[in-house]
């Protein structure tokens, strides 16, 4: 089933490949990256030199020559960099669709690596950044010199006055963490393996920044995830079973800032998420109803509840009651970060989000629901510029 | 420096400053292994009695420049010198003309035999030179000269050293860093200034809170841009803000501690009366008493030097 864009179905993700996640990986960013290239490249049955395009974040410190030299991936046909943070996750992929669709390239690789705990953490802000005369450094002055310098920071406003206007509380926003955390108890792979916590805890933890407790926060994370686009065709005859793109769309909003869109006339819905949403159904013919599981992008916990509102599984201002009523956990409605999203497995900017969307396709999650999941929707960084996809089964 | 002085220290030339004197302990191989390890020696002659017979000796020996450890005065005695002694009567002269400090600048070693564990070595040191003042890099001072002979426990001399050092006045400090202060408080963040905002933070620094308004459409903008987004004019000027507005939205910092701040700490959006909003600090006020839609006034901040921001009190305390 193909949908109403030239994009949809035509390339799919025939390979996924991560490092371990930890706190310190003790290599080089670069090393990072090529162990996930390899392994993601390995993972679709190919070799690195039948890799001929790279896409990755302008964030990442790994650029595609240094990859593909290293890994033996030779000549590039293509390569590409999304911007904005981790907006730019499900970007990569769509920079990929879009390569391979079109004959540019025929195997595409998308990376992100980095050493984001034991190396720059971005939860340290950007207080003390180097200055230029650059808009995107200008745009700091009017946060950082009244002490607005963090992403928690930055969140905790859009979410103080969501709850203003919603009456959604802290318990809402620490039910997210709960499911996540449930589910990355399950997943060998997640730092927080084994280690659930209750809504309790939740509550006990401490301010970072009201109202953000701790838990509301995702982890800081080293570690590399790659994956791998080719056409559909290719795909269907590689090991496994395709992971098919059926949509893929970036959003930019009107009056757009990055992380501190404060100055439009609501600030209680994430726009740009809802124009990648809107694109995401058009382009593949798909509505909400149709999506079986979701990856929902938690750098913190506050904004998925516009996600799910932006998107449409629930009425503005609803989704505290959606998520309260379970359609988060595995067996509910929405399946919802069954690795356990960036607060329970690992901060990847929101790739290995996309790698356990692409599981969820396999049928090989670790928390993979019982019913049938044909449709996965998958979201990147909120308050940024962000994107999107809709990956499904081959049928 | 007046010549009665001068005598004095002429007097100590030839003196013996240190009477032949055994050291603490005999020459060990414990000590030796301290002093190899130390120093990074890996020669096995030093520990291995094998590989020493294999170059000729009876056995293991001391290394040579360790002659001086087995006569140092130990660490109670450096820590608290009994005093007395015709060394600690020439450091006393020494600091009588203020060469307070010190600092060794040659040592020539003359071997004659090497030491085995079970040696006794004991030292005599008798001063052989006392320069006239000099001025050097680290201070002006005098280069005292002494020789020292060490002995075993036979009496016969094992090694001579000729040890130099440089008796100084330590420079003065310059007078800034003789009275330091406590570190000032760390800045407040810099704005990243460029030709589409320097003009709001000038203001600032005046005191005027202002909005940027286009001058085609006089649609008011905030943050400051070069072009108006609803008629795209590039041409603008600017109003000043009547400072009322209320609160639109808040965050309550707690973490990470930022040094220029005190925590916990209020950020706000605030909407002020003219429409635009823009992210202050709330003062004036608990993180408790902080809520939604509260009016406020404008008050400012004079953060530093090169830096005043416009922040917001509650309206209640306008004239306290």
């Amino acid at each position: 089933m193909n949908g109403a864009s030239p994009l949809s179905g035509a390339a799919a993700i025939a390979g996924i490949g991560a490092t371990e996640f930890s706190k310190d990986s003790g290599r080089s960013e670069l090393r990072l990256a090529c162990e996930a290239v390899l392994a993601a490249v390995a993972d679709a049955g190919l070799k690195p030199s039948d890799v001929d395009g790279l896409v990755t974040f302008t964030a990442d410190t790994n650029a595609e020559i240094h990859v593909a030299r290293n890994t033996g991936i030779g000549e590039l046909r293509f390569f590409s960099r999304v911007g904005y943070g981790g907006g730019a996750a499900c970007g990569t992929l769509q920079q990929a669709a879009m390569a391979v669709a079109t004959g540019v390239a025929d195997v595409v690789v998308c990376y992100r690596a980095f050493n984001e705990r034991s190396g720059e953490r971005y939860g340290l802000g950007q207080a003390d950044r180097a200055m230029d005369t650059s808009a995107d450094r200008a745009a700091y002055s009017w946060m950082t010199p009244f002490g607005l310098s963090t992403p928690a920071q930055w969140v905790a406003m859009f979410a103080r006055r969501y709850m203003h206007e919603y009456g959604a509380t802290s318990e809402d926003f620490g039910r997210v963490a709960v499911v996540d955390r449930r589910h990355a108890a399950n997943n060998p792979a997640a730092w927080f393996y084994q280690r659930p916590i209750t809504l309790e805890e939740h509550q006990a933890s401490r301010w970072i920044a009201e109202p953000l407790h701790l838990l509301d926060c995702c982890q800081e994370t080293d570690g590399g995830q790659a994956l791998v686009v080719v056409s559909a065709e290719r795909a269907r005859d590689l090991p496994h079973a395709p992971a098919i793109i059926r949509a893929a769309a970036q959003g930019s909003g009107k009056d757009q800032h990055m992380m501190t869109s404060y100055y439009r006339p609501s600030v209680s819905g994430i726009p740009e998420m809802g124009l990648v949403g809107d694109q995401l159904y058009a382009q593949s013919g798909l509505r909400p109803d149709d999506i079986d599981a979701a990856v929902l992008y938690d750098h913190f916990t506050p904004l998925v509840l516009p996600q799910l509102e932006e998107l449409g599984f629930c009425a503005r201002g609803e989704a505290k009651d959606f998520i309260a009523d379970g359609h988060l956990e595995v067996g509910g409605r929405l399946p919802c970060n069954t690795h356990g999203g960036q607060l329970g497995e690992a901060y990847l900017h929101g790739m290995n989000g996309v790698a356990e969307a692409v599981r969820l396709v396999r049928g090989t999650s670790v928390n993979q629901p019982s019913s049938e999941t044909h449709n996965v929707i998958v979201t990147a960084g909120t308050g940024v510029p962000t994107s999107g996809l809709v990956l499904g089964v081959d049928e | 420096m007046n010549e009665a002085y001068e005598d004095r220290l002429r007097a100590f030339v030839g003196r013996e400053i240190n009477p032949l004197r055994p050291g603490q302990d005999p020459v060990n191989q414990p000590m030796i292994r301290h002093w190899v390890e130390a120093m990074e020696d890996d020669n096995p002659i030093y520990l291995d009695e094998a590989a020493a017979r294999a170059t000729g000796r009876d056995g293991t020996v001391a290394p040579a420049s360790m002659v001086q450890a087995w006569t140092m005065r130990g660490y109670a005695a450096t820590a608290a010198p009994k005093g007395g002694g015709g060394f600690d009567d020439l450091v006393a002269l020494l600091a009588e003309g203020g060469y307070t400090s010190v600092v060794a600048t040659d040592s020539e070693f003359e071997f004659h035999r090497e030491l085995v564990p079970g040696d006794h070595i004991g030292m005599r040191e008798v001063v052989e030179s006392i320069s006239p003042e000099k001025v050097t890099g680290l201070g002006t001072g005098r280069f005292v000269t002494t020789l020292k002979t060490y002995h075993d426990q036979d009496g016969e001399i094992v090694a001579v050293q000729r040890w130099r050092t440089l008796r100084f006045r330590p420079k003065e400090k310059p007078a800034e860093k003789r009275n330091e202060k406590p570190e000032p408080r760390a800045l407040r963040p810099r704005p990243a200034l460029n030709r589409d905002n320097t003009f709001w933070f000038e203001a600032a620094r005046e005191h005027r809170l202002v909005i940027q308004r286009c001058a085609a459409c006089e649609t008011l903008r905030h943050p400051p841009g070069p072009c108006c987004p609803e008629c795209g004019s590039f041409e603008w000027d600017t109003v000043q803000a009547s400072g009322r507005g209320h609160v639109y939205s808040f965050v309550v910092n707690h973490h990470p501690r930022h040094p220029a701040f005190d925590f916990p700490m209020i950020v706000a959006v605030v909407e002020l009366a003219e429409g635009t909003r823009l992210i202050t600090n709330l003062v004036g006020v608990t993180p408790e008493e902080v809520e939604i839609d509260m009016p406020v006034v404008l008050d400012w901040l004079d953060a530093d030097p090169e830096l005043s921001l416009p922040v917001f009190r509650p309206v209640a305390q306008e004239g306290h």
